[in-house]
């Protein structure tokens, strides 16, 4: 009954809906980001857009959704183009010059933020819900600026789509077929500044960051081609986006971006162990097995060979359980004479021959 | 009459900025030459994680154990990073972008949690309170110290102390680990030791100037240096030449403004380093300019026998 009650809830539909633009802009963009290894350059960004939320505040006075859009998303850009430029013309590296851009314009977001707080408006309150996002706070206004940017993002996606895949995975094939590459480059970082914009007010800027790197990062696991990989990513941005935005919408208490990005990171550390193929776990699971499969035949190989050296066998734990195992499967036998010896079974002499003659072939 | 000095507010304030930005830039130097510059972005958000948790264990706002807490924590980041990225199935920068925010996001809504028992807030994370720090004084020989002046200087006397015991195996291990390593100089404990005195500094900052503005600290003045110069004993006079100037011409822009202090003398290490950008010796982009034209010009005589 209370789950019907939130379904019906008003401003609980606003956080959903928003949270799914935020998922379904951020995981495929970051895609992008994260393979051409920039996964950094939109915590720059997302960081720098602090200035340009309150510039627009200052200049319209007033938290209307589209004018902190504009100001975010030039102020982000203004930041990457600076670290561009630091990175060209100086002999500062890509991570200097964006330690520089994000601390900096923070900085003047922060110096901005304050001035507006003296100047006493009675409409700044909110201003700060953009540090750590506050889902509880969209307005449906803001739903159809953040629907609209997401529409318009991913249609040029799906227009420039060979291009951008081309000029992520081989750019300077792409530059010999006589491709715009710089251009479709920097349209990709635009289009990483536009999914910050998005997220603004459901995780705020600090947390930008990870909601860019976090989903792309999991899809990665569970595809290997680009196109499952981009809407495997928006799934998992949707479903971080509303499970952490109702975990915050119910307790009240709690900030909606840590519970967004913690929801994400559980994802991708799940992703991690278990996804078919490249899980870690499986690795282990099939490392562990290969090892085992190694020890038998090693066994087996020493006993056919040396017989009389079994006596040795017990020393390690590990040997003793391979010996164990190996009994049980009908390979071996305690050696007739009583002592603490192994002998093989006809079983055990048929599969040692074969190890014998497969190892003896690799050798010669 | 220093008595008299320190109980005004203006001196406190401006002594723990430039402490602040000489301690950090300080190790900042060696991050931005080896090209590490945003494990201090990690490290100063994820001591948010590192402080609330010690706070939770100890109930100790400061002090050696906070200091150790967030060496720890800062080391704790990077290894997982690392691990992270030895698993070879994401890349390193995302590795950061992974661990980072997730240890922030832990700090934060613990900060959300216990929020009526914790002296930080939220705000405080990002901000910090160099306003108020004049607030919070000891006495030390009859005079009221304040207490951030206190720790930052003797993270400066570690830092510096570090530094001077370990001057030319940093120095190797920055610009030629291959060869430090075959010196038997440890580079990587090297480097851990330097990432723990990061983790640290950013803690003992973090009151003053709070988790991102500490990465201006760190980071700017330091970046500004290399701009400037070649030698790496250079870079740390210029580091702290720069964090002072900004600490002092910050404080007064931010009274003149009704601003940010903090995040005031953040943006001036960025306008100094804007000028070391534009204007340096040799490096600067008016200085590349001016020789391309005088290049132009007057063109090199090419040898006699071609």
């Amino acid at each position: 009954m209370q789950w019907l009650d939130l379904l019906s809830d008003y401003t609980f539909q606003n956080v959903v809906i928003g949270a799914s633009l935020l998922g379904l802009i951020s995981g495929p963009l970051g895609c992008f980001a994260v393979l051409r290894r920039q996964s950094l350059l939109g915590d720059a960004i997302s960081h720098a857009a602090l200035p340009g939320v309150c510039l627009s505040f200052i200049i319209t006075g007033s938290r209307d959704m589209g004018s902190v859009i504009i100001g975010s998303l030039a102020t982000g850009s203004l930041a990457a183009l600076t670290m561009l430029l630091l990175t060209r013309k100086s002999r500062l590296k890509t991570d200097a010059a964006l330690g520089i851009c994000l601390s900096i314009f923070f900085a003047i977001g922060i110096v901005l933020l304050t001035y507006i707080q003296g100047t006493n408006n009675a409409s700044q309150g909110g201003l700060e819900a953009f540090l750590f996002g506050q889902a509880a706070a969209t307005l449906r206004s803001d739903l159809w600026v953040m629907g609209s940017i997401t529409l318009v993002t991913l249609t040029l996606l799906a227009i420039f789509w060979k291009q951008a895949k081309l000029v992520t995975f081989d750019g300077q094939y792409a530059r010999s077929l006589g491709m715009p590459v710089n251009a479709i480059e920097a349209a990709l970082t635009a289009m990483v500044a536009l999914a910050v914009v998005v997220g603004l007010q459901m995780v705020g800027v600090i947390l930008m960051a990870a909601m860019i790197v976090a989903p792309a990062a999991a899809a990665r696991q569970w595809s290997r081609h680009l196109g499952g990989m981009l809407v495997i990513a928006a799934g998992i941005g949707i479903v971080s986006g509303v499970s952490g935005a109702t975990i915050s919408t119910l307790s009240r208490g709690l900030a909606t971006g840590p519970l967004v990005i913690l929801t994400a990171t559980a994802i991708v550390i799940i992703s991690l162990a278990l996804a078919p193929g490249r899980g870690l776990l499986w690795g282990f699971i099939k490392h562990y097995r290969q090892k085992e499969a190694l020890q038998k035949q090693q066994l087996l190989y020493a006993l056919y060979k040396h017989p009389s050296a079994s006596q040795h066998y017990r020393t390690t734990f590990g040997v003793r359980r391979v010996l164990s195992q190996l009994k049980r499967q009908g390979y071996l036998i305690r050696s007739p004479d009583g002592g603490t010896g192994w002998a093989l079974t006809s079983r055990g002499e048929k599969a040692a021959k074969q190890v014998v003659a497969t190892f003896e072939e690799v050798v010669t | 009459m220093i008595a008299e000095l320190l109980t005004d507010t203006a001196l406190p304030i401006i002594l723990v900025g430039a402490m602040v930005g000489i301690a950090s830039s300080a190790v900042g130097t060696f991050l931005v030459l080896r090209g590490n510059s945003m494990l201090t972005d990690a490290i100063s958000h994820s001591i948010v994680f590192g402080i609330v948790i010690v706070w939770l264990l100890t109930k100790q706002q400061s002090g050696p154990v906070q200091l150790i807490g967030a060496a720890l924590t800062g080391l704790l980041t990077v290894l997982l990073t690392e691990a992270l990225a030895n698993t070879k199935r994401v890349k390193q920068d995302a590795a950061i972008g992974l661990v980072f925010p997730a240890l922030f996001s832990i700090g934060v809504l613990l900060l959300n949690v216990y929020a009526n028992d914790v002296h930080i807030d939220t705000h405080t994370v990002l901000l910090g309170e160099i306003g108020f720090v004049w607030l919070d004084t000891i006495d030390l020989f009859g005079l009221p110290i304040p207490q951030a002046l206190v720790s930052m200087s003797i993270m400066t006397l570690l830092n510096y102390g570090f530094i001077g015991l370990f001057y030319k195996e940093l120095k190797l291990a920055t610009f030629d680990p291959a060869l430090a390593k075959t010196f038997g100089f440890m580079p990587t404990i090297l480097f851990y030791v330097l990432l723990m005195l990061t983790s640290s500094t950013a803690v003992a900052a973090f009151d003053a100037v709070g988790a991102v503005l500490f990465i201006a600290f760190a980071i700017v003045p330091a970046s500004a240096a290399y701009l400037l110069t070649d030698r790496l004993w250079m870079m740390f006079i210029i580091g702290a030449l720069i964090s002072i100037a900004s600490s002092i011409s910050g404080y007064y822009l931010a009274v003149y403004f009704n601003v940010s202090i903090g995040g005031m003398m953040a943006v001036m290490t960025g306008v100094f380093l804007i000028l070391a950008f534009l204007l340096g010796p040799r490096y600067g982009l008016a200085t590349q300019l001016l020789k391309r034209r005088r290049d132009r010009q007057s063109p090199v005589e090419p040898p006699a026998n071609l």
